[in-house]
């Protein structure tokens, strides 16, 4: 069925408000929305990694989750997940069980590019029915904006203060959603937050309904970490995509497909300069960051184009 | 096995009366938590201006801008609604105003 957003929207909600992630945050918007995918009637296990996202949404005795929800430890969502898959799995088979259910691990960046790497490894190498979706801010926040592997280079971390020793973050982005392209696993697509949410809505869909191991890469900025005004989420997100620095695509059995191509693909400063944690890069002597990120999203961006075969 | 419920659970409980595992046995607890006393500015919608299309919906991170069962855009949910603005912004049409929340 083709794309509705008040049809979307009237579905309903599986996350309760109440919880305490900070006013604008990109996490609970991620969560929401992946969960509104799920068809009426059917059920959902979740597990989470440990994160701003679980400490603020399962804070005992209040939950803010309608489905079932595990908290296991920082770095094993995907194998909790993939334990519980299988378990209803073999209830299914041996008839102790009727009702659908589906199976969504979530975890922040740092639960994901790092720590919990080799479990999501794990879980979807062995193809289990499920999806690992990441929210990634780009650091470790609810530690206090810590690098992490997904951190941008040159962005202002609290491990990687800018200043006349090192400019900011050294390393750049490591590039996680090919790493998990090249699981050969039959569904991984990168989206944020855009217009009318048919990008993000259409590929949580197609991620939890793909029969075998899904892997959703859905960028959640963080005002807090990020420093923007937190007003601005649909702003940042947009020149995210519109700079090509967080493009939007999808990989179907192996096959890249890009979701959206720029008409006119903006300059990294567009994006750069909305945040305080890459304000440093505008200062003068220091042009040659904004070249050196330039650079690299270009790079990314033609071998996104040539993957896709444009 | 205590299989207590979340609003019988407070700081003064003792251990042996706490749920197994820390486990809670309903969905959606966090409803009785007020956010809305987070707020320093309120989103105030202009219901003149308000086309019904529903781009401020989605974007709320607490649930704050409920759809009703015919679709259409309901009150904002002062309860949750932190005051982050960013319906504000997603509005295409200038509906929604930031206003100083006087408590
Ligand atoms: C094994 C382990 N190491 C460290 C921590 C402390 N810790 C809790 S949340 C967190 C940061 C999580 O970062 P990320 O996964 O990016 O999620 P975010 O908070 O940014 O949303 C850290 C370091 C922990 N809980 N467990
Ligand atoms: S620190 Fe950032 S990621 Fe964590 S709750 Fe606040 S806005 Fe969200
Ligand atoms: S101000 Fe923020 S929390 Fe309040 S309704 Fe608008 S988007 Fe939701
Ligand atoms: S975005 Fe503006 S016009 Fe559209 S439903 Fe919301 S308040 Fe109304
Ligand atoms: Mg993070």
């Amino acid at each position: 069925m083709s794309y509705n957003l008040k049809e979307n929207l009237m579905r309903e909600e599986r996350l309760a408000g109440g919880h305490r992630m900070c006013a604008g945050c990109g996490s609970p918007i991620a969560i929401r929305t992946v969960l509104r995918q799920l068809e009426p009637g059917d059920k959902a296990v979740v597990t989470g990694a440990t994160s701003c996202m679980e400490v603020s949404t399962f804070m005992y005795p209040y939950t803010a989750w309608k489905e079932s929800f595990i908290h296991n430890a920082f770095e094993n969502a995907a194998a909790t997940c993939s334990g519980v898959e299988t378990a209803y799995r073999a209830l299914k088979k041996q008839g102790k069980l009727d009702d659908t259910y589906k199976f969504i691990a979530f975890g922040g960046d740092g639960g994901t590019y790092d720590i919990g790497f080799q479990s999501l490894s794990g879980a979807m190498e062995r193809g289990h029915d499920m999806v690992y979706v990441c929210y990634d801010n780009e650091a470790y926040m609810n530690t206090g904006i810590q690098r992490s592997s997904s951190t941008p280079r040159f962005a202002d971390t609290t491990t990687t203060p800018q200043g006349s020793v090192i400019p900011g973050k050294i390393q750049n982005k490591k590039d996680l959603t090919k790493i998990m392209v090249a699981h050969g696993i039959p569904y991984v697509a990168q989206t944020t937050f855009i217009g009318n949410f048919k990008d993000i809505c259409e590929k949580a869909h197609k991620a939890i309904y793909t029969p075998g191991a899904a892997f959703l890469n859905v960028m959640a900025p963080c005002p807090r970490g990020w420093r923007y005004p937190s007003e601005d989420m649909m702003k940042v997100c947009k020149a995210a995509v519109e700079t090509c620095v967080w493009p939007l695509f999808e990989v179907v059995e192996g096959k890249y497909y890009l979701s959206y191509e720029p008409k006119n693909k903006l300059p990294v400063e567009e994006y750069l300069k909305m945040q305080g944690r890459f304000a440093h890069m505008f200062k003068p002597g220091n042009e040659w960051m904004i070249e050196a990120f330039q650079q690299e999203v270009d790079r990314r961006w033609e071998n996104l184009l040539a993957l896709c075969n444009l | 096995m205590s299989y207590k419920k979340a609003s019988e659970i407070n700081e003064k409980i003792g251990w042996r009366d706490i749920t197994p595992g820390c486990n809670i046995y309903e969905g959606g607890t966090s409803v009785t938590v007020e956010t809305g006393d987070w707020r320093t500015m309120k989103p105030v919608i202009n219901w003149d201006k308000c086309k019904q299309c529903l781009l401020c919906a989605p974007v709320c991170p607490d649930m704050s801008i409920p759809v009703t069962a015919e679709g259409k855009r309901g009150e904002f949910d002062y309860f949750f609604c932190k005051g982050c603005g960013i319906c504000s912004k997603a509005c295409p049409f200038g509906a929604i105003e930031m206003v100083k929340d006087e408590k």
